[in-house]
């Protein structure tokens, strides 16, 4: 449903002036701050005696990490935002999601496997709409069972979730057992683009495109329609959209519902990046996605996407100049962001 | 104008965690016109509406709109019921532009253009600034975006709270005579929690006065503002507007 345009005069605004230009600066910096990150990383890089294509490599490979990384946690900051949830067993999602999509996969071996896109296509989707209905069913579930009773809660809530997302991995043990569960991604998905001298994995482009297309259709969603003006309003203040008459508890399960699937799509999308899947690869990525919904200021759709990236590039960087720091660098890269922002690179304004 | 009452609470106790707020309020707004809750900070005042608002359930007692129960109703249910709510720090959506503010509060998301453009002739700042974010507002056209949007649909009851707070005099001046305007339909009841007491005194039809979360005056506010002794004992002050 589009906004209602029926203002009539009221759309005769008068022209402002505009900001400063240190005001522009200021809303502007937190999404400099990648390109920034990436031209230091290139001088650091330069510096250490390799080539551009060497840091074209790296680049690429970051922000494939961060849309996926990005995927994963837009749900979580928006069921943080709208409900002041916790959700520790945000990660559960992600491994439901893995295992759901490989196994699919796995059913549709001929198809996934063979030497056909469209072939590639017929397995892959299939696996993807598995995994993100099987989540979103279970996020609904965890929303009603899990969460409800511990709504105004935090300490409750990060116990009741971390335990759920236990109890999650035990079941998959408990269905699909311990070993680890490799997954080979067909030749339309393996191999690389060669750009000048440098040479850029298929995967990694794909998985960027994809998740810049899901960010764009979110901030369509939630700039362009009533839904997404509610959620955006619920954000800042729940209470009052419930006052004006909105039933923010139905909003708020939605949310968690597409948050859930979306996690779950992240989870199909990793697997296939790292070819093998372990129950603890949902555990494993919460770290991570936690600091990317940290220092994109909790709450913003926009601020996860920036916080991704930038710890998408600077696992990336620092897994090639300094290997030993590479999970050090992105807690750093918290500690730095939050000195300068407390509240996240894009904090949300909250009303309540 | 009939005289029956719109919103009566009987008895009512409210719990904040182990606090008792509201300690058995009986309250009477009469159909019509401006009541005014008055009473020292801490009375009991804001929790009584977000009592009514369902923002806070109460503990015990009943509370009556237009004749139906709604207690136990959750928030939205009573907001369609028609009662709006402005809350003392306005509940403004500071991300939101003014118009997605409105867009917002009109529900189903089309305005009823004769009603906006009454709207924004009360409040012309709003028009100006239609297009900005509303967190850009200043403090007095925040207070009337927050009261535009309780009104943008056609509401029986506004619960307001202290929308004078902190506003420079003459802008509480435009806000007195916005709220004249919009009960003089007849159909627009307002109850007001306001410490300004010349725009009480202006407004208030009836009044109410709490003190440690209990009605202990109920009346109309021509007496009141009348007897400076009754004012003494039930507020230490009195209602005569300082020269």
């Amino acid at each position: 449903m589009s906004l209602a345009n029926n203002t009539g005069g009221a759309d005769q605004t008068v022209v402002l002036p505009g900001p400063g230009a240190r005001e522009r600066l200021g809303r502007a910096a937190p999404y400099l701050s990648v390109p920034l990150l990436a031209l230091v990383a290139l001088v650091l890089i330069l510096a250490q005696g390799s080539s551009v294509p060497t840091w074209v490599t790296l680049t690429v490979a970051g922000l494939a990490m961060g849309v996926m990384l990005f995927i994963m946690a837009s749900g979580l900051t928006l069921v943080f935002g709208l409900m002041d949830v916790l959700n520790f067993g945000h990660g559960a999602f992600i491994t439901v999601g893995a295992y759901v999509g490989v196994t699919v996969l796995i059913w549709l071996g001929s198809a996934f496997a063979a030497d056909n896109v469209w072939l590639n296509l017929l397995a892959i989707v299939p696996a993807i709409a598995a995994a993100m209905a099987v989540a979103g069913l279970g996020g609904w579930f965890f929303e009603r069972s899990v969460v409800a009773p511990v709504y105004g809660a935090h300490l409750k809530q990060i116990l009741v979730t971390m335990g759920a997302l236990i109890v999650t991995e035990q079941l998959l043990l408990a269905i699909w057992g311990p070993e680890r569960i490799p997954i080979n991604r067909p030749d339309a998905l393996s191999g690389a683009f060669l750009v000048g001298d440098a040479a850029i994995e298929r995967y990694r482009v794909y998985a960027t495109v994809l998740g810049l297309a899901i960010f764009g259709a979110m901030a369509y969603v939630l700039r362009r329609t009533r839904v997404g003006l509610l959620v955006r309003a619920g954000v800042e203040n729940g209470e009052m959209v419930q006052a004006m008459g909105y039933r923010v508890r139905v909003l708020f399960a939605g949310v968690f519902i597409v948050g859930s699937a979306l996690a779950a799509l992240g989870g199909v999308m990793w697997a296939l990046y790292d070819e093998v899947i372990t129950v603890h690869i949902g555990q494993n990525l919460m770290i991570m996605v936690f600091i990317v919904v940290i220092i994109g200021g909790l709450g913003s759709v926009e601020g996860c996407l920036v916080g991704a990236l930038l710890v998408g590039l600077m696992t990336n960087y620092t897994g090639f100049l300094t290997p030993t720091l590479s999970l050090g660098s992105t807690i750093l890269l918290m500690v730095v962001v939050l000195m300068w922002r407390p509240q996240g690179l894009i904090a949300v304004n909250k009303g309540h | 104008m009939s005289e029956t009452a719109l919103l009566s609470l009987e008895g009512v106790h409210t719990h904040i965690g182990r606090y008792h707020i509201l300690q058995g309020v009986d309250l009477v707004v009469p159909r019509g016109g401006v009541t005014v809750l008055l009473g020292r900070n801490g009375a009991g005042k804001t929790t009584t509406m977000r009592t009514i608002m369902g923002l806070w359930q109460a503990s015990a007692g009943q509370i009556h709109f237009d004749g139906r129960p709604i207690e136990s109703l959750p928030t939205p249910e009573i907001a369609k019921a028609g009662i709006a709510f402005v809350p003392e720090n306005m509940g403004i959506f500071a991300g939101l532009t003014v118009k997605e503010n409105m867009v917002l509060a009109a529900r189903g998301g089309r305005f009823d253009q004769a009603r906006l453009d009454w709207i924004l002739t009360l409040f012309p700042a709003l028009r100006r600034f239609w297009a900005l974010s509303a967190g850009n507002l200043s403090g007095g056209q925040k207070q009337m975006l927050a009261i535009a949007r309780a009104v943008i649909e056609p509401r029986r009851l506004l619960l307001i709270d202290e929308p004078s707070k902190g506003l420079a005099p003459a802008i509480v001046g435009a806000l007195t005579q916005a709220f004249s305007e919009l009960i003089a339909d007849g159909e627009t009841t307002i109850l007001l929690v306001e410490q300004n007491l010349h725009m009480a005194q202006c407004l208030g039809r009836s009044v109410a006065v709490m003190d440690e979360g209990r009605i202990v005056h109920a009346g109309m506010m021509a007496d009141l503002a009348a007897d400076r002794d009754l004012q003494g004992r039930l507020l230490g002050l009195s209602l005569e507007p300082t020269p």
